[in-house]
């Protein structure tokens, strides 16, 4: 099945009513309890708690206690397929983003082959509509490999439906590749992703430049290495009148470069993580490789500076960078292990506990900020509004969880939050009308949690 | 202390024992008959990933003077040249029931990971440019014999700090024990951040006269994937430390091998303010003294025969 660039197996469309959660959507208006019945997959009617009764055929889910989100958007994971389906696949790494409470997510395409022509994309396509628990958009890479130096055929891969490009894990380059690619989106349409890094001032670097990199001997990747280059690019985007999305900002200076050039016009958009958002470069003391990931994690400084950015909106949206390795691809020294961590079954949970319940940001805006990623790439944003396809995410914020070892829903198991302990369940979660996750019961044991 | 991967496993206590324990150590060298029987019965493996001539053969000589059995594998010659995984070849060494495994590795955290993987007690003979406890041990154990007491002592830290294992264990180890320190060299080769460890940063030799203690650093061509500066002659000509920037009083101190008239002149190596051959010395008792403590001393883990003694 495909709904607007999205590929999923699909389903049999829900017959649901969701009795008693606290709704809430901003978008929506909606911030109190209710009654949402899902009739055929649609949202059909929303009611005062307790006053909508479930018609034949249809389950009754007793929600009272639990919090009713629309589903959360991930606009940067990586199902490693093809070419390294030992790490996750399109069935696991979407199973995964349901359990998270995602309706939708967007894949990245530097696997093996990278996504870089259209057959390629096509037979990712297809196996999504065989295989995708929940609907998932590819982007192209925008370089052919990856390499930095050719262009790949952006009109045909957008006929074949890639929302957008990137060559995301590297970095585009050359400034000059990087205009034609603007320019050329003239024609072809969808916006750019960029990891944003200068290699001169990144090479053979494993993680921050700061005091933990000098303790460590560990080589120091600085700040003003992913910066200059946002600043660079951004202000490209405006001479050319483009839309460029930046990945996973990770430097206090690149929320600044980013306002900077909103402020003069340039269509430029910026996600963080839930890493960036929550961890700073202290934890990588332990020389534990669950905290190698690229961008770095960097300083309190930088960390605040995000949470800053998410508040004033400089920062668009929260995106989890799920980047799924195998348990001996990551039992190696730091310096030799892979970047990357796994973050769709804890984005929620972990922003939820670490910014939310201490009052440094609201909910309501946590729920925007988890949904805001599909407007960046075209994509409908879930709401919990009469006659959309139901995309929910119903939570249980009281219950808690310590993160896991092993036992998730990814094929891998790479969290950065091993071991901590994090509130906020997601029970259900209904993606374009199906239901796409369903955790056990209260006091059993979840999925990808030990109680 | 159940393993030494880093000099923050000791306290100043922790290192003033050690090295009393390399001090009875040092009595015992000066016999004809070298050999303790402490660790009769116990094996202890040394795992070398990198060239290595005076940290290896010093910690061969210390196991075998305390009657250790010992087992050397080196990278280039094991089935790790065959592509074996760091965490197999311990699998495969724990077998042998080793109870100390001394690993040297070029990247940083190598002697940790084994730790978990191994009941052994693991020392940490060089992880990448992390650190070298054992190292930082014998430069605090030299200077002790000859000056009584760190305290108060300004130590200069001179050259490669960026890619040096010996400068970060050495500068934890000299301000634990009391010493004032400053790293001095070319500022590309000075880590952002690294006065966090409670150091000065001079980017000259100009107040060079001021200390006690000069600490030459290799200039390590072997890590430097780029130039970090622009030629050895203008290193030299800044840098190097000859007896025409010394004071007579000045201690001199290098982790070897010295690259002869880059880092320093031939005279000064040569001269009597050079405590270098006195820190190759020091290498085999204090290694001595942490494999005692590790697996003899009051805090050793293992108290228990290991399968190797029962059987025999």
């Amino acid at each position: 099945m495909s709904v607007k660039g999205l590929f999923f197996a699909g389903g049999r469309p829900a017959d649901l009513l969701i009795r008693g959660a606290h709704l809430l959507d901003p978008r929506a208006g909606l911030d109190g309890p209710g009654d949402v019945l899902v009739r055929d997959g649609e949202i059909a009617e929303i009611g005062a708690p307790g006053t909508l009764v479930a018609p034949e055929g249809a389950e009754t889910v007793e929600a009272e206690g639990l919090h009713l989100f629309p589903g959360f958007v991930d606009p940067h994971v990586h199902f490693r397929t093809p070419g390294q389906e030992h790490k996750e696949d399109l069935a696991t790494g979407t199973a995964a983003a349901a359990a998270g409470g995602f309706t939708a997510v967007v894949a990245m395409p530097n696997t093996a082959p990278v996504i870089d022509d259209a057959p390629i994309l096509r037979s990712l396509r297809d196996a999504a509509e065989q295989q995708a628990r929940i609907p998932v958009g590819f982007l192209a890479a925008i370089t052919r490999r990856l390499g930095g130096d050719e262009l790949t055929e952006m009109a045909e891969l957008r006929d074949a439906g890639a929302l957008g490009f990137t060559d995301d894990g590297r970095p585009v380059v050359s400034a000059g590749m990087l205009r034609k690619a603007l320019q050329y989106q003239r024609l072809a349409g969808g916006v750019l992703g960029l990891h944003e890094e200068d290699p001169s001032l990144s090479n053979g670097c494993v993680m921050h430049e700061g005091a933990v990199s000098a303790r460590l001997g560990l080589a120091g990747y600085p700040s003003v290495g992913e910066s200059t280059i946002v600043a660079r690019d951004a202000a490209l985007a405006l001479y050319e009148q483009g839309r460029m999305h930046f990945q996973h900002i990770s430097a206090a200076e690149s929320v600044e470069a980013l306002a900077y050039w909103k402020g003069r016009g340039a269509q430029v958009t910026g996600e963080a993580s839930p890493h960036h958002l929550t961890l700073t470069d202290e934890a990588v003391l332990s020389l534990d490789t669950r905290y190698k990931m690229n961008p770095p994690l960097r300083a309190e400084s930088d960390r605040q500076a995000l949470i800053a950015g998410l508040k004033d909106g400089t920062i668009d949206c929260i995106a989890t960078d799920h980047a799924p390795h195998a348990k001996h691809e990551k039992e190696v020294p730091f310096e030799e292990a892979p970047n990357g961590v796994t973050g769709l079954e804890t984005s929620f949970a972990s922003i939820y506990s670490e910014l939310v319940k201490p009052g440094i940001i609201p909910l309501s805006l946590l729920v925007e900020k988890l949904t805001s990623g599909a407007a960046l790439f075209d994509l409908c944003t879930p709401k919990i509004e009469v006659g959309l396809p139901a995309n929910l995410a119903l939570v249980d914020l009281g219950a808690s969880w310590v993160v896991g070892e092993h036992g998730y829903v990814s094929r891998s198991a790479n969290s950065c939050f091993f071991g901590r302990r994090f509130d906020g369940v997601v029970r259900l979660t209904v993606a374009a009308g199906t239901v796409a996750h369903r955790a056990p019961a209260p006091n059993t044991t979840a999925s990808g949690v030990t109680a | 202390m159940r393993h030494l991967l880093s000099i923050d496993d000791l306290d100043r206590e922790g290192i003033e024992r050690v090295l009393d324990r390399a001090a009875s150590f040092a009595e015992v060298a000066g016999r004809e008959i070298k050999k303790v029987p402490a660790l009769r019965g116990r094996t202890v493996v040394n795992l070398f990933y990198e060239a290595s001539t005076r940290t290896s053969s010093s910690f061969e000589l210390a196991a075998k003077r305390l009657s250790a059995d010992l087992v050397s594998i080196r990278a280039a010659t094991s089935a790790v040249a065959k592509g074996e995984s760091l965490k197999d070849t311990i699998a495969t060494l724990t077998a042998y029931d080793p109870a100390a495994i001394v690993i040297r590795s070029p990247h940083a955290g190598a002697a940790k990971l084994v730790a978990g993987w191994s009941d052994a007690a693991v020392v940490n003979a060089g992880d990448g440019k992390h650190e070298h406890p054992t190292q930082a041990l014998l430069d605090v154990f030299t200077l002790r014999q000859r000056l009584g007491s760190l305290d108060g002592v300004k130590i200069w830290i001179v050259g490669d700090v960026l890619h040096s294992r010996v400068a970060r264990s050495d500068i934890l180890a000299f301000t634990r024990m009391g010493a004032n320190v400053t790293l001095s060299g070319p500022p590309t080769l000075i880590p952002r951040g690294i006065e966090a460890l409670g150091c000065d940063v001079e980017p000259t030799l100009e107040r060079l006269p001021e200390a006690d203690v000069v600490y030459v650093l290799r200039m390590q061509h072997e890590r430097m994937s780029e130039a970090y500066v622009p030629s050895l002659r203008e290193y030299a000509m800044r840098y190097q430390i000859g007896l025409d920037r010394l004071r007579p009083e000045q201690l001199l101190m290098h982790p070897g091998p010295v690259n002869r008239g880059v880092e320093l002149s031939g005279d000064a190596i040569d001269s009597p303010q050079a405590l270098i051959g006195q820190q190759v010395e020091a290498g085999v008792v204090v290694r001595m003294a942490v494999l005692y403590e590790l697996l003899a001393g009051a805090g050793a883990a293992r108290v228990l025969p290991t399968r190797m003694e029962v059987a025999a």
